[in-house]
């Protein structure tokens, strides 16, 4: 009896707490949208108060990045922290126990939406690749997590959802998915395993796994705020400077500058831009501030975004780390379907966006 | 005396679990015997997914993340 009391009693604590914590989330959200809103009059109010006469190229940059700095990082705030919040209840290993022994085609389709909100770190791509493997998740299923994963990340959306509108930043988690899902279809019916480096198929991993601990409502928001902390604490000079540069065209380089060589009427600029972005590395921070300036000087839309998904999913240095597990030849047709893939959504993005 | 290893490829993160894990031994005093595994097969073969992964005397506590200091402390008194 005195036990059930204090079992209810306790209940009663966390929901009354749960609910405090949803009240002051509110409240937050509430401020956010009212700076939010008002962070472009705030800009040109305190460009105009530094002595700057409107109409000018300097007061041109200098308003844009006034306005851009705070707008992205408010922006990628709330992506990081929520993406921070969602992936708490998602773990390598609960997604690697939910995709083995699938089936190709919905398998595909699984492995790719729990590469957005699985925690993972480019690092750790091969323990993760054998240990997929060794519990019997099809080879074109992993390679569908492993595509979707770095590429339809929480930073390049909410930047893209941020500089270019909701709707570019849809169409890219879209094609992001369908590129993983399409990719990860063609490598399972290509039947590749031989491919493999002989070592990991011989290899029967461990399956033991840490024990999961149950977190509240509590420790998840917590774990949004790490996040938060974590990601910008790293991004935010590159947001900086490639907001500077943003700027710096937008202010000073002609509008149609770009609209020859970037246009969406040159054909060859598609492929042009995801070669290019091969031996790139960069993380999305950096990038898409340039993206969103390139876009305003005349270059088509498809060929930047191709050049973005070329930067962040087809990196040298991950190959590098994948060549321990795959034999150069499945490297080649890795990178073969990927680059595919994205070259049909560089055209079919200048098509649609025109 | 416990023996602890931390698997990773030997990013900034697995380097940052190691100290966390002897910083707090020392704050106990217990006597640990620390190794890090940087050998992908042997990574994968200990089941770990997501580096870093921590094994102290042979059970996998923890992988994927750097853990908070009280959950270090409370393994390495377990």
């Amino acid at each position: 009896m005195t036990t059930t009391n204090t079992d209810n009693k306790s209940r009663l604590n966390e929901t009354v707490k749960n609910l405090r914590l949803l009240i002051y989330g509110l409240l937050a959200l509430t401020l956010w949208f009212i700076v939010y809103w008002n962070l472009n009059d705030a800009a040109t109010w305190l460009t105009l108060a530094m002595r700057f006469t409107p109409n000018t190229h300097i007061f041109d940059a200098l308003q844009f990045f006034l306005y851009d700095t705070p707008k992205v990082i408010m922006l990628l705030s709330l992506v990081v922290f929520a993406m921070g919040v969602v992936r708490s209840y998602f773990s390598a290993e609960r997604t690697r126990a939910l995709l083995s022994g699938k089936r190709q085609g919905f398998g595909n389709i699984a492995a790719a939406c729990l590469g957005i909100v699985t925690p993972f770190c480019s690092c750790s791509a091969v323990p993760l690749f054998i240990g997929f493997v060794s519990a019997n998740v099809p080879l074109g299923v992993t390679f569908s997590f492993l595509i979707a994963a770095p590429m339809v990340n929480e930073i390049a959306i909410g930047l893209l959802f941020a500089l270019v509108g909701w709707k570019v930043a849809l169409a890219y988690l879209l094609f992001g998915l369908t590129i993983a899902i399409v990719a990860g279809m063609v490598i399972g019916r290509l039947n590749l395993e031989h491919w493999l480096e002989p070592w990991v198929l011989e290899l029967r991993s461990s399956h033991a796994t840490a024990a999961e601990i149950k977190l509240t409502l509590q420790q998840r928001m917590q774990a949004g705020i790490d996040a938060l902390k974590d990601i910008l604490g790293k991004v935010w000079k590159w947001i900086l400077l490639g907001i500077a540069v943003g700027a710096f065209i937008h202010g000073f380089v002609p509008a149609d500058l770009l609209s020859t060589i970037m246009g969406k009427d040159a054909w060859w600029s598609v492929p042009g831009a995801v070669l290019l972005g091969v031996p790139m590395y960069s993380n999305a921070a950096g990038i898409i501030p340039v993206v969103e300036a390139l876009i305003g000087k005349g270059a088509a839309l498809g060929t930047v975004l191709a050049f973005m998904m070329s930067v962040i999913a087809l990196s040298l240095p991950e190959m590098i780390i994948l060549r321990k597990v795959l034999s150069v030849k499945l490297i080649l047709v890795f990178v073969g379907v990927v680059a595919s893939g994205i070259l049909a959504t560089g055209f079919i993005f200048n098509l649609l966006f025109a | 005396m416990k023996t602890i290893k931390v698997y990773g490829p030997g990013c900034k993160r697995c380097e940052t679990v190691a100290n966390l894990v002897l910083e707090e031994a020392e704050k106990l005093g217990i006597e640990v015997e620390l190794s890090k595994i940087t050998d992908m097969a042997q990574i994968a073969m200990a089941g770990v997914l997501s580096t870093p992964g921590l094994v102290i005397n042979g059970t996998l506590v923890h992988s994927g993340s750097i853990p908070k200091n009280e959950e270090v402390a409370n393994w390495l008194k377990s």
